[in-house]
């Protein structure tokens, strides 16, 4: 694990160590990028022989089941992807029965994302995590609005300090908060997340935008806006990380337009100890594997080729 | 789903580049032919991510930057055990444009087979196949399995795009403009094929307005219909949850529970989403 603020762009290669969790290569995958079950569907075993990430990111779950946005849903950016998805999951008790035992047939280790429209409701998932022993560490989906008070949990540091008081006692497993890039200061955001006992912090999510139907001034998105991802959020990313990386100690998960290992390299030269993929696993499912051994070949010392 | 389907073929994983073999035009349409080495026969109706592996993206405003979803034109095993794949690809966006651009042998990068084809024709119907514009793409690699027995009915725009119909063996033509073959819709000839004869099986794909009038053609006739769509898709085999279609037991991503669906399990909405630009 690099030493926070060590920003050498990681020391060694081989297996690090995340919060206690063991991981081959520094290469995950964005939460709600990979459905593992239906890529193991489309490809079949392969997919386990050849699994691209060093740890699963499941989609959000959240309390109750949740059908998502309706169409359209996506809309292809200058270099990249805006999604109105809107959470489509089975809800917990569905994700429990059908979708863990799936999950826990990968060869690495399973981090569960979470979301709730109240801190019971966050508080519950959870919980109900815990008691799971296949699930190595939670993250925490925090932007969505708090529907007793209306803010946007992850915009607001007295929020998130409210939330992680609410669920810090319940698990001993790693709760990471993956921390919404659509807020005014994403570090005061991100140190409140530490002093309230955060164990890591992943960034960044996909960034507002809207885009009309054309020739007309109505939404296209089903879901009115969407969430901007890809290579055009590269250098958001990095600033991002880079701020928050200089205002905490835990460890941050790096993510936004990572394409290659170059791409990884600096974010994690920016502070980031473990690196997301996302969007790129839409264009190849092997993307974080080649990502991977990319960055492997770059470390220690080579630095990567600007882009100039 | 009511069909009897062949087993599903699982896809290589990963993004393969393969050179393009040869590009041939018809009228407004470009086939693209690659042999491919590592993939396994495709079933009729199942669908490939494409992009060109050099230049995809960095065009007007940026784009493409997405892969895009085909439906296998027509498949053939030869000798070398490579399985020898065609496109047809029409320039409607930044996409497509760039794949009509692709010659040999330039890269063209694939993800597949994905995706659910065709089921053969319950109790002993007959298979009617109707397609319309660039949707016409399934049909011809059903047709190919399907032999003489299958009726064809196509329908196209105008001169330029009815060269398609040359792509298919013995079709009957509608065109818009009356340029060649019935003058109006497909859905017309389809109309008389079933009042001739109403137990068939219909295989249709084509634009939403086509689909929703076999829909309700086939729905009064309680003749079943498997529809080929089309949504917008960013990855294919499941992960971007962005190709939903409205089915009566919710939304199913089309590209794993797809792209062939039965006329009847679709609610009526799923035919209203709009068209994307490819």
């Amino acid at each position: 694990l690099n030493a926070p603020g060590d920003h050498s762009g990681g020391s060694s290669a081989g297996p690090i160590d995340f919060c206690g969790i063991e991981l081959a290569h520094p290469i995950i995958n964005a939460s709600g990028t990979f459905d593992a079950i239906a890529a193991r569907r489309a490809f079949g075993d392969q997919l386990l022989a050849r699994f691209p990430f060093a740890a699963f990111v499941s989609k959000t779950v959240t309390l109750q089941a949740r059908q998502g946005n309706r169409p359209p849903r996506l809309w292809e950016v200058a270099a990249g992807l805006m999604n109105s998805i809107g959470l489509p999951n089975k809800g917990l008790r569905g994700y429990l029965a059908q979708d863990l035992p799936a999950l826990s047939e990968l060869p690495v280790p399973l981090i569960v994302n979470v979301m709730g429209f109240s801190r019971g409701e966050v508080a519950g998932l959870v919980r109900a995590f815990d008691e799971r022993a296949r699930v190595a560490a939670l993250e925490l989906n925090v932007s969505c609005p708090n529907v007793e008070t209306g803010l946007l949990m992850g915009a607001d540091p007295r929020e998130v300090t409210l939330l992680l008081d609410a669920v810090r006692p319940l698990t001993d497993k790693p709760l990471i908060v993956k921390l919404t890039p659509n807020a005014s200061d994403v570090a005061a955001v991100a140190h409140a997340a530490e002093q309230a006992g955060a164990s890591a912090l992943s960034l960044i999510n996909t960034i507002r935008g809207m885009a009309l139907r054309p020739g007309t001034a109505e939404p296209w998105l089903g879901g009115l806006t969407g969430g901007v991802s890809g290579p055009t959020i590269r250098e958001i990313a990095l600033a991002q990380v880079r701020a928050v990386a200089e205002a905490v100690q835990i460890p941050i998960i790096g993510m936004g337009g990572v394409q290659s290992g170059a791409d990884a390299w600096n974010l994690l030269a920016a502070g980031a100890a473990v690196v997301a993929v996302g969007t790129e696993s839409f264009r190849d499912p092997l993307a974080g594997g080649r990502i991977a051994s990319e960055l492997a070949s770059l470390r220690p010392q080579r630095r990567p080729v600007g882009h100039n | 789903m009511t069909g009897v389907r062949a087993q599903r073929v699982a896809a290589p994983l990963g993004a393969r580049v393969v050179p393009v073999a040869r590009r041939s035009r018809y009228g407004a349409y470009v086939v693209l032919e690659c042999a491919d080495p590592d993939g396994p026969r495709p079933q009729p109706g199942q669908f490939y991510m494409l992009m060109a592996a050099e230049r995809w993206g960095g065009g007007a405003a940026e784009r493409p930057w997405l892969p895009r979803a085909f439906s296998v034109l027509r498949a053939a095993t030869d000798g070398a055990d490579a399985v020898s794949l065609q496109f047809l690809v029409e320039d409607v966006g930044p996409g497509t444009r760039r794949l009509c651009e692709l010659a040999p042998p330039e890269g063209l990068s694939l993800v597949g087979p994905l995706g659910n084809g065709f089921a053969p024709p319950r109790d002993g119907r007959r298979a009617v196949l109707v397609g319309g514009g660039v949707g016409i793409a399934p049909l011809a690699i059903w047709q190919d399995e399907l032999g003489a027995d299958a009726t064809v009915l196509v329908g196209f725009r105008d001169a330029a795009h009815a060269s398609g119909a040359r792509l298919l063996s013995g079709p009957r033509v509608a065109t818009d403009d009356g340029c060649s073959g019935h003058h109006g819709l497909v859905t017309e000839l389809l109309e008389d094929e079933l009042d001739d004869d109403s137990h068939a099986e219909v295989y249709a794909c084509g634009p939403v307005a086509m689909l929703q009038a076999v829909r309700l053609l086939c729905a009064v006739r309680e003749i079943p219909a498997q529809l080929a769509l089309e949504s917008g898709m960013a990855c294919g085999f499941g992960a971007c949850f962005g190709c939903v279609v409205q089915t009566r037991h919710g939304y199913v991503r089309l590209c794993l529970d797809g792209p062939v669906l039965e006329a009847a399990e679709l609610s009526p909405e799923a035919l209203t989403a709009p068209g994307v630009g490819h």
